[in-house]
């Protein structure tokens, strides 16, 4: 006997109103292009529920895909028999003798299909005394049991499900429209990218490039940080800017202490460019308020001027060790910190400005024309798209 | 050509063989160098550790690439020794280990470790009540082999390993080098802290190998340097033997489980027809790993019927390779109370999955007659 399939429970989706069948198609989408290394398992929807039939698969790889994807509350691994007293008995006992550091269980039936003949209460008791008659060690705890096994009789077959698997909750990726990620490098624009994901947006991301001040390295990184969050999502684009010129010329013309503000305002107005271009609707960073001269109240206020789309900046009242936890968590920590100048940490002014003011960066703006030199980086835009199958498709693979 | 000395080594797969000359060629570049070429190699041998640990089911940054067994053995032992001795300096092995590991704990013994060394039973295993009432407040290591390099005993690692994980302050280390492929090891959520493979006993390469490191378990390095390997084992990194080893680590995983059926009914074949041999004595238990199996045929020198079936062009050893050239007795068989006469007649037939039927049914022939013909010599 195995587990056949995988029940998917989706929480806050359950709420939505009239939408709610566009979260559900986008949510199943999502789970059939994660799992597309697994070519038998199908993803199936009916009656309200979600469920991936394995066809042979192991449970527990497919499983460990579904726990990253928005939109899922929890999963179980299940087994489909016939409606007969027996085979149900079989099934429950088998899945109870399959549950690790289990002591204590407890059964719950429920009847939906009113035709099979023994009601739930009863067959509640059927269940518990074939599992304690047939097994050692286990005791009934109704409480708090270590697993619940749940049986459901329905019109075309019984399901038992064991154990419960939590998954990350938010919504489906695909739902909230689309965001420009300003993708650096660091620890926190990572984070700040999964956390939007969340929430069902699509991410594209951007770079900004400085050869031969930042490395080829430093750009690998960039990609891996996106190949990253591709577990999440289904794709990034990465936008990488040529800005070798753009900031050789800031910090040659501008006075020193208001470089950094500046260098960001045209950052911020490139990525408006790009967002125009690629219909998306907001910016999204990994400012954390506080954290550095660029991420005051004042610098965060000069740098807005430039553009009126939305800035997303979900960490912002985050602490950088709360930021760093959740980047373990998806595994973009020790990318981030491997050691490659970006084009934040190159050309570091010695005092930069923590209190910029907006009218006095209009002035030194004014005084040089900027168009020209970010029409040609916008024109210079490479644009990488990760979609997790570089691995697969690498030519290092052929040797291993 | 028969080769049944696949615990002395194996011969490369020509497959790995190709991946190690690619992958100098085309890596050459230093991983820690920051120009293209370096960050490519540094791709190379960070995809090599991923699809090890893959392998392995374990973490990327739990594995340590190494020259092979004896330096993954040290580098567990002593590391283990060196850098925790502050806890207390009671370590315990058994009397059957290999001699990276054997004289290893000899050198820290002299060093002023108190080492517990286990008996085994007839068939050459460790009790697991043993190791339980051997561990005191002071001990610090347990090393046990997982697959007795000379019998084939497979020893309890994984109920060893759950004691070990009721004692927070103590390290476990199995040395898998036998193991490997042969007899499965799940690593995760086992208690093991460090478990040692080799690349040329799975057809991989001479001096390639790993250390499993369990996340969180500190060692002291045995060499000091540029920080490579997580920092336990500096020196520009074996990019081409790592890629070679991974090669091989997943050609033996996934050919493991026909070739470990396979060698079984090999086995078999083996430990039916020399139980009923004249003269010879199968010391290998009924239970043991698939690949070896172990004989005695007391009265003769072991070498004698070793070169007389190497004129037929048939390999086969007498106990390990890394011990043959010391004295006569084999520690191990006089560890598991076989008798003198037996322990110094030992001989070691070493399987592989390309060991074929026929090559077993001719090495059989050929074994009983050289045995009828040095006996009818002496008498």
């Amino acid at each position: 006997m195995q587990y056949d399939h995988i029940l998917i429970r989706y929480g806050e989706l359950a709420l939505k109103g009239k939408n709610k069948k566009t979260f559900i198609l986008q949510l199943q989408d999502n789970i059939r292009k994660q799992l597309e290394p697994f070519p038998n398992a199908t993803v199936k929807r009916t009656q309200g529920r979600m469920f991936v039939l394995l066809n042979g698969h192991e449970p527990e790889p497919i499983i460990e895909k579904c726990r990253n994807i928005f939109g899922i509350q929890s999963l179980s691994p299940a087994i489909k028999v016939q409606n007969d007293e027996t085979e149900i008995k079989d099934a429950a006992l088998w899945a109870l003798e399959n549950s690790l550091d289990t002591k204590t269980f407890k059964v719950t039936v429920k009847r939906i299909n009113k035709d099979f003949p023994i009601r739930s209460q009863e067959m509640n008791q059927v269940l518990g005394k074939h599992l304690l008659s047939n097994t050692t060690g286990y005791t009934v705890d109704v409480h708090q049991p270590d697993l619940e096994l749940k049986v459901e009789i329905r019109a075309e077959a019984t399901y038992i499900t064991s154990r419960v698997i939590s998954a990350l909750g938010g919504l489906p990726v695909g739902t909230s429209g689309k965001t420009l990620l300003m993708l650096s490098g660091g620890i926190d624009s990572p984070v700040a990218g999964f956390l939007t994901m969340k929430r069902g947006v699509e991410v594209e991301a951007i770079h900004f490039h400085s050869p031969p001040f930042t490395s080829e390295r430093a750009k690998q990184k960039v990609l891996d940080l996106a190949e990253k969050l591709t577990n999440y999502g289904s794709k990034v684009n990465v936008h990488v800017v040529p800005f070798t010129k753009l900031q050789q010329h800031i910090f040659r013309e501008m006075p020193e202490n208001y470089a950094m503000t500046i260098m960001r305002r045209i950052m911020m107005r490139i990525s408006e460019q790009v967002c125009k271009q690629q219909s998306i609707l907001s910016i999204t960073t990994g400012e954390s308020l506080g954290q550095v001269a660029s991420q005051t109240m004042e610098s965060m206020n000069t740098i807005n001027e430039v553009t009126n789309y939305p800035i997303l900046r979900p960490l912002v009242a985050m602490d950088k060790d709360e930021i760093i936890k959740v980047s373990r968590q998806i595994d973009t920590y020790d990318i981030s910190i491997r050691p490659y100048e970006d084009c934040c940490t190159i050309f570091v002014p010695k005092s930069p400005k923590t209190k910029p003011e907006r009218s006095k960066v209009n002035a030194f703006e004014s005084q040089t024309d900027f168009s020209e030199l970010i029409e040609e980086a916008v024109n210079g835009i490479e644009v990488v798209t990760l979609n997790g199958k570089q691995k697969a498709e690498n030519e290092f693979d052929e040797l291993l | 050509m028969i080769y049944l000395d696949n615990s002395a080594t194996t011969k490369p797969d020509p497959s790995v063989l190709e991946s190690f000359q690619q992958a100098s060629q085309r890596f050459f570049a230093n991983p820690s160098s920051i120009h293209h070429l370096g960050g490519e190699a540094e791709k190379m041998l960070s995809k090599a550790r991923k699809q090890a640990a893959e392998l392995l089911n374990v973490h990327q940054d739990e594995i340590v690439f190494t020259s092979g067994g004896t330096e993954g053995n040290n580098l567990a032992i002593k590391g283990t020794a060196l850098k925790h001795q502050g806890r207390g300096k009671h370590i315990i092995t058994t009397e059957i280990e290999h001699s990276s590991v054997d004289e290893t704990f000899q050198g820290l013994s002299q060093l002023g470790f108190d080492v517990t060394y286990l008996p085994v039973d007839e068939n050459g295993v460790v009790s697991v009540e043993d190791v339980r009432k051997a561990i005191r407040h002071d001990t610090i290591l347990i090393s046990v082999m997982h697959v007795n390099n000379e019998l084939g005993s497979i020893q309890p690692v994984k109920e060893i390993g759950d004691i070990a994980k009721k004692y927070p302050k103590l390290f476990f280390h199995v040395d898998n080098v036998q193991g490997f492929g042969k007899v499965p090891l799940e690593l995760a959520e086992s208690g093991i802290d460090f478990c040692t493979i080799s690349g040329h006993k799975i057809h991989g390469l001479k001096g390639t190998g790993l250390l499993y490191v369990k996340k969180g378990a500190t060692l002291f390095p045995l060499f000091h340097g540029g920080d490579q390997e997580h920092g336990l084992r500096s020196g520009t990194e074996n990019l081409a033997g790592a890629v070679s080893l991974v090669k091989a680590l997943r050609l033996t995983k996934e050919r493991q489980e026909a070739g470990t059926q396979h060698m079984l009914e090999l086995q078999q074949e083996l430990y039916n027809k020399l139980s009923g041999m004249n003269g010879v004595e199968v010391n290998t238990p009924k239970e043991a790993a698939p690949h070896i199996i172990n004989i005695s045929v007391p009265g003769l020198k072991p070498e004698v019927i070793i070169h007389t079936l190497g004129e037929q062009d048939i390999y086969i050893s007498t106990k390990s390779a890394c011990s043959s050239k010391q004295t006569d007795e084999s520690k191990i068989l006089a560890a598991c109370s076989k008798s003198s006469e037996v322990a110094s007649s030992a001989l070691r037939i070493s399987l592989s999955y390309d060991t074929a039927a026929e090559e077993i049914s001719v090495f059989l022939n050929a074994l009983e007659k050289a045995i009828h013909q040095l006996k009818a010599v002496l008498e």
